[in-house]
């Protein structure tokens, strides 16, 4: 009985259904008919049922048919109007823009599972759960750090996002005077993305903003892995993604003074800087410098009389993946940073991008077999990540011998400053974080001084002409990037090292010895990454001859 | 009866196993242990570093056997498990007083 009243309101429904879209077809033919066929349909021999049935409507399997001139709203379908066009044409232009800066900022984010990956895999079992946790907890820590404050002292000044629809709502920067002009040093609009900026072009920006600087947030987490604090790197989360990174970021990308170094100074364009590898990498490479000298090297890295001692990673197969997902991320990381799918430039952007990771991962692999005999995955990857890095500034100026020659020198350069880093200097970095990130964010700047080929960037900064770097001509312009590159190093060393220094006095960065040689996964988390395999208390390092193992 | 350790490389375990089936040994126990002998382990490098590899993973394999077994089963051990480089491992062989099987509690070769 039931089941019967069920299927006679749908054949009901079905035919209200019908009906409707009898008539609206209806409609439609007859707006389109001709006045004298309507004419001929009004002549009492045509029976209504005949000219009511509509053609069917045709598929278009090739697209060449879809998005006509029925798609462009004007209120006169017979006599558009050019600034009902020109308003669809502008509308298009900045959607195209905002769905590509958008699709952008989503690879970018799923770079936080390289970063997680790379980490993970080069470090040790007993340390997962926590090397993990770090870089999932960065997410979450740094949007929300960026969301309260760090996105207005960074972009609050940076207005009008022009190829983001311009409204220009992003307009209050503090300044102050020197040399008599104005040095802009943060951002003061846009805290909590309030109503004073609710707009579709702000909230791209932070989107795509947002992920950049969780890039810069987790960078640390490898140089300060198996040793760090929970508490400590808490506090550090919502320092760097609330204020360091921010202001930096204004001095460069708001409108700040490095940028106006061009437009005030004459050196070149201002520091440029594309995507980021100062901004970006060589704030997290010099934050963690800061924070692993602070921290101190692993127990064991280091023999009695100084010598280094490898401690491998647990899972190289895990760090390969991981670095495939960056360098993929990388294709929203560069090209992204047009800010603009309408700027055909992308694909110069893109190419460059991949030839210099390629270079990078090929240079860093010979340099191994010919010191040691064999390639390392590990530093094969560290060199297609240390390419990535450095072509970040340059994508967008060089030509392609010269991304690949980038790539080339990033990737022995990565090589060289590992083994400076861990044999000369003593300082501990389980990932080489600060040689990827550090080194060649500070040689990708550079390199866009010396070799920008004048071909792109006309009145960046604010400066009409192209960007032109010191062998092409313009030698100032490698002088704008120096200084962005000592300012970058200068202002986060010493923040981080006074910010690391003052914590440690108060909550202390590093765990105890024990928790340290039992794992961090237990006494840090609560969880082992791998409760099945979890190594016997005291196991899970190397403790080669000549390093005693400090007493708890 | 006797019964024979054997310490062997780990990809040679299943060429080893199948050599002492073949002479008729019936039962085995195996493991999987960490150790060093003359060589002391070796020196690998990771990122540039050296670190000392002292425990290499080997295959432990324990059979008891009948006496009239016992040069039979040490042979195909030797050719089985012989790459003739260093670290090819040991052979283990001990008397053993009793062997006794859970199930039905007999003893001695019945119980083999």
């Amino acid at each position: 009985m039931r089941r019967k009243k069920k299927a006679l309101f749908l054949s009901f429904g079905l035919g209200v259904v019908l009906a409707l879209g009898v008539t609206g077809l209806r409609s439609i033919t007859h707006a389109q008919e001709s006045p004298a066929a309507e004419a001929s349909a009004a002549t009492p021999e045509a029976a209504p049922a005949a000219t009511a049935a509509p053609a069917e409507p045709v598929p278009d399997p090739t697209g060449e048919n879809t998005g006509t001139a029925a798609d462009v709203p004007v209120k006169d379908a017979a006599n558009p109007t050019l600034p009902e066009v020109m308003a669809t044409v502008g509308h298009n232009k900045i959607a195209i823009n905002i769905v590509w800066t958008l699709f952008c900022g989503f690879l970018v984010m799923f770079m936080q599972a390289g970063f997680a990956m790379v980490e993970t895999g080069f470090t040790r079992a007993k340390n997962a759960a926590h090397t993990m946790s770090m870089n999932f907890m960065v997410y979450p820590i740094g949007l929300l750090g960026y969301w309260i404050c760090g996105f207005a002292f960074q972009m609050g000044g940076a207005s009008p996002l022009a190829t983001l629809g311009g409204t220009g709502v992003l307009n209050s920067e503090f300044s102050i005077t020197l040399f008599g002009k104005a040095f802009d040093l943060f951002g003061t609009k846009g805290f909590f993305l309030g109503p004073d900026v609710y707009d579709v072009g702000v909230f791209t920006m932070f989107l795509f903003q947002m992920v950049f600087m969780d890039t810069t947030v987790t960078i640390p987490t490898g140089a300060m892995a198996e040793r760090w604090k929970w508490s400590s790197f808490l506090v550090y989360g919502f320092f760097m993604s609330m204020f360091i990174y921010p202001i930096f970021g204004n001095w460069v990308w708001g409108g700040g003074w490095l940028a106006d170094l061009g437009a005030n100074f004459g050196l070149g364009h201002g520091h440029v800087d594309f995507a980021g590898s100062s901004v970006v990498h060589m704030v997290g490479g010099v934050a963690a410098l800061a924070g692993a000298i602070v921290l101190g090297p692993r127990l064991g890295k280091y023999t009695k009389d100084g010598k280094p001692v490898a401690i491998p990673g647990h899972h190289i197969p895990m760090a390969i993946v991981g670095t495939f997902i960056l360098a993929f991320g990388w294709f929203g990381f560069n090209p992204g940073s047009t800010l603009s799918g309408g700027d055909l430039r992308i694909a110069v952007v893109a190419t460059n991008t991949m030839l210099a990771s390629a270079g990078g991962a090929m240079a860093a692999m010979v340099y191994m077999m010919l010191r040691f005999g064999k390639p390392d995955p590990s530093m094969m990857a560290n060199g297609m990540l240390a390419g990535l890095v450095a072509i970040t500034a340059p994508c967008a100026f060089v030509t392609a011998p010269v991304a690949v020659l980038i790539g080339v020198i990033s990737g022995i350069l990565v090589c060289l400053s590992v083994f400076f880093i861990e044999g000369k200097l003593k300082i501990d970095d389980p990932v080489g974080a600060i040689s990827v990130h550090g080194v060649n964010g500070a040689w990708g700047v550079l390199s866009l001084g010396l070799f920008a080929d004048g071909k792109y960037g006309d009145g960046w900064n604010g400066v009409p002409g192209r960007v032109t770097g010191l062998f092409y001509g313009d030698g100032k312009q490698f002088l704008a990037e120096c200084i962005g590159t000592i300012t970058c190093f200068v202002f986060v060393f010493v923040s981080f090292y006074l910010f690391f220094k003052v914590l440690d006095a108060i909550i202390g960065n590093r765990v105890s010895a024990e928790a340290e040689m039992n794992g961090l996964d237990g006494p840090e988390m609560g969880a082992h990454g791998y409760p099945e395999f979890a190594p016997a208390a005291g196991a899970g390092g190397p403790f080669p001859e000549g390093v005693t193992a400090p007493t708890p | 009866m006797k019964k024979i350790e054997s310490i062997i490389r780990p990809h040679l375990l299943d060429a080893v196993k199948t050599a002492l089936q073949d002479v008729g040994v019936v039962g085995m126990t195996v493991s999987e242990v960490k150790g060093f002998g003359r060589q002391k382990g070796h020196t690998e490098t990771y990122r540039g570093s050296e670190y000392k590899v002292e425990f290499l993973p080997k295959v432990k394999i324990e059979v008891a056997i009948p006496d009239a077994l016992l040069e039979q089963a040490i042979e195909v051990i030797l050719k089985a498990g012989k790459t003739g480089k260093f670290g090819d491992g040991k052979v283990f062989v001990t008397s053993l007083e009793d062997v006794i099987r859970i199930r039905t509690g007999e003893r001695g070769e019945a119980a083999l």
